[in-house]
């Protein structure tokens, strides 16, 4: 009852880690791997894993969330084979995790529908979110002031977006919600609030806007001309081997990159 | 039929009574375990009395979620106390008992209605109405406290009513006889007599709202700061924990062992008052 989100996904990840170690050590004569990582990635490791184990049935492929930080760590510690993550800078703890990019995803600025600006420079946003812009009329729209609405701190998706917009801190008025969902519904409800979500859970109900004058698609971001965006990486402890090579192999095959586009996510591999 | 032996069913019982016990020291064990190091290395003060909450540049300050722990609660007591003891009182004294008896567990099942609930409730039905007839994001202070003040309602209620039933019938009489009206008798004997029991309701009611976290974190908009007005988002010290928890390695998650610490030694602190005010109304009333 008193079990938000993130603990259960901590539980479900310890859970998981056991189960999952205890299965392997039975299935004798099969290899498998296991991932672990982005929230973000982790429904099209997911996919990508079930298209994976048909063609390969003597591979067991095993993918669990936790977000960015549990991947590292656990690429780290040895706990999974691949660690997923969604940071435009690795941290330095990462140093010695061997990064491969596997898709691309765009984080767009989003308001009400009914506020009337269309887009807005990289200056402004970080005018919006650093506090320092507080009324709506500063940058032509109504009289209002701005609900900012921000991801909590550790978030791949905050760090992403504060490392590409760079030097300011967020201000401390601002709303925070813990996920992409939450986000699109509180600036879904509020007319006067912003917000930033990934790039594939855009919908109806919210406005995205154009960042120095370009739109968020998939042909802008793939140009490099849309301005913020992440890559996503699956990391190994050294170079990777065996099981783990071959399924980094096949998330950058021509096939599976075509599911990752399909299904929201911005292929790396054109 | 196997026939358990007296003993073996003692022992059993002993056993799942001390698992109980066992799991309780356990979990205050760990906590200060991960946290105390932390408490210890940057300080009490600066921990506990420092504005800036900032993980990724290694600072850790728990006064604003400290501060709107408090005020949260402070308001939620405002509106659950007053509400949950007039209830009480109305229930015992001025309805047939036929009719309390189907009310009260009606209260009680309030209860059981998950938090997510009341959060969502919250989000989708008062965030939106404080934004439109008071200003501000919405996601407030003032949302927070009112979601929690309904739920501890259940709590406050059926404790009081328990305390207030338990006044000796011959204190009313006496009352009467000697001449005092129904809400006099009410006010100068039965509240005087079910006093601590009524505090003690309202303790388990205030340990309830400091501890609850889901709804809170939907309905309070979690901005880290000290809040000048009912109307600005602040976060508590329960949803930092849950908020950050996922992300959180080393230092930082050091630092979210710290802040359930100060949680469990506040929580601790509410359930030991209300301890002492039940057995204070044993004792009162053996004597």
């Amino acid at each position: 009852m008193k079990t938000p989100k993130s603990l259960i996904r901590i539980l479900s990840f310890s859970v998981l880690s056991l189960l999952s170690a205890w299965t392997a050590g039975c299935r004798s004569g099969k290899s498998s791997v296991t991932l672990a990582g982005s929230t973000a990635f982790q429904p099209f490791a997911e996919k990508l894993a079930e298209r994976y184990m048909l063609i390969h049935p003597e591979i067991g492929v095993t993918v669990q969330g936790g977000g960015s930080a549990v991947g590292i760590q656990s690429a780290l510690s040895g706990a999974a084979d691949i660690g997923m993550a969604d940071l435009v800078r690795l941290p330095a703890e990462a140093a010695e995790l061997q990064p491969v990019t596997v898709a691309k995803d765009g984080i767009v600025i989003v308001v009400h529908p009914s506020n009337p600006l269309s887009g807005l420079t990289l200056d402004q946003i970080r005018g919006l979110f650093n506090g320092t812009i507080r009324n709506w009329k500063e940058l032509g729209g109504s009289d209002a002031a701005v609900t900012v609405v921000s991801r909590e701190a550790g978030s791949g998706t905050r760090t992403s977006f504060e490392q590409i917009v760079g030097g300011f801190s967020l201000t401390g008025d601002a709303i925070i919600q813990d996920s992409n969902g939450t986000i699109r519904e509180t600036v879904a409800n509020d007319a006067s609030a912003v917000g930033y979500l990934s790039h594939g859970l855009l919908n109806e109900k919210i406005k995205a806007l154009q960042v120095d004058g370009v739109d968020c698609t998939v042909e802008a971001i793939q140009a490099g001309r849309y301005s913020l965006v992440r890559p996503i990486f699956l990391l190994t402890r050294g170079a990777p081997t065996g099981a783990a090579a071959a399924f980094i192999e096949y998330v950058r095959s021509p096939d599976a990159q075509k599911v990752i586009g399909e299904s929201g996510l911005i292929p790396a591999i054109q | 039929m196997i026939r358990i032996g007296e003993k073996t069913v003692r022992r059993l019982l002993m056993a799942a009574a001390f698992s109980a016990i066992g799991g309780l020291l356990l979990i205050a064990l760990f906590i200060f375990k991960e946290g105390l190091s932390f408490f210890i290395e940057t300080g009490f003060r600066r921990f506990l009395f420092s504005d800036v909450w900032d993980p990724q540049s290694g600072r850790f300050g728990i006064f604003p979620m400290l501060v709107a722990s408090l005020w949260v609660t402070l308001g939620a007591m405002t509106l659950g106390a007053p509400l949950g003891v007039s209830v009480a009182i109305f229930l015992v004294e001025f309805v047939p008992r036929s009719v309390m008896r189907v009310v009260k567990p009606t209260i009680e099942l309030l209860a059981g209605i998950p938090s997510v609930v009341y959060g969502f409730i919250g989000v989708m039905v008062l965030a939106p109405f404080i934004r439109s007839s008071f200003g501000g994001p919405g996601l407030s202070l003032l949302a927070a406290s009112f979601i929690l003040g309904v739920m501890i309602l259940p709590t406050i209620i059926s404790i009081s009513v328990d305390a207030i039933t338990a006044v000796p019938a011959s204190y009313r009489e006496g009352s009467f006889a000697l001449g005092a009206t129904r809400w006099q008798t009410v006010r100068m004997v039965v509240l005087k007599a079910a006093r601590s029991g009524i505090i003690a309701s309202v303790i388990l009611g205030m340990g309830r709202a400091v501890g609850e976290t889901m709804a809170v974190i939907m309905v309070a908009g979690n901005a880290v700061k000290i809040p000048h007005s009912p109307l600005d988002s602040v976060r508590t010290l329960t949803a930092n924990i849950a908020l950050e928890m996922g992300y959180a390695t080393g230092r930082h998650r050091e630092a979210l062992f710290a802040t359930g610490i100060v949680l469990f030694v506040v929580i601790m602190i509410l359930n030991t008052a209300a301890g002492v005010m039940v057995r204070k109304r044993v004792s009162g009333k053996r004597g």
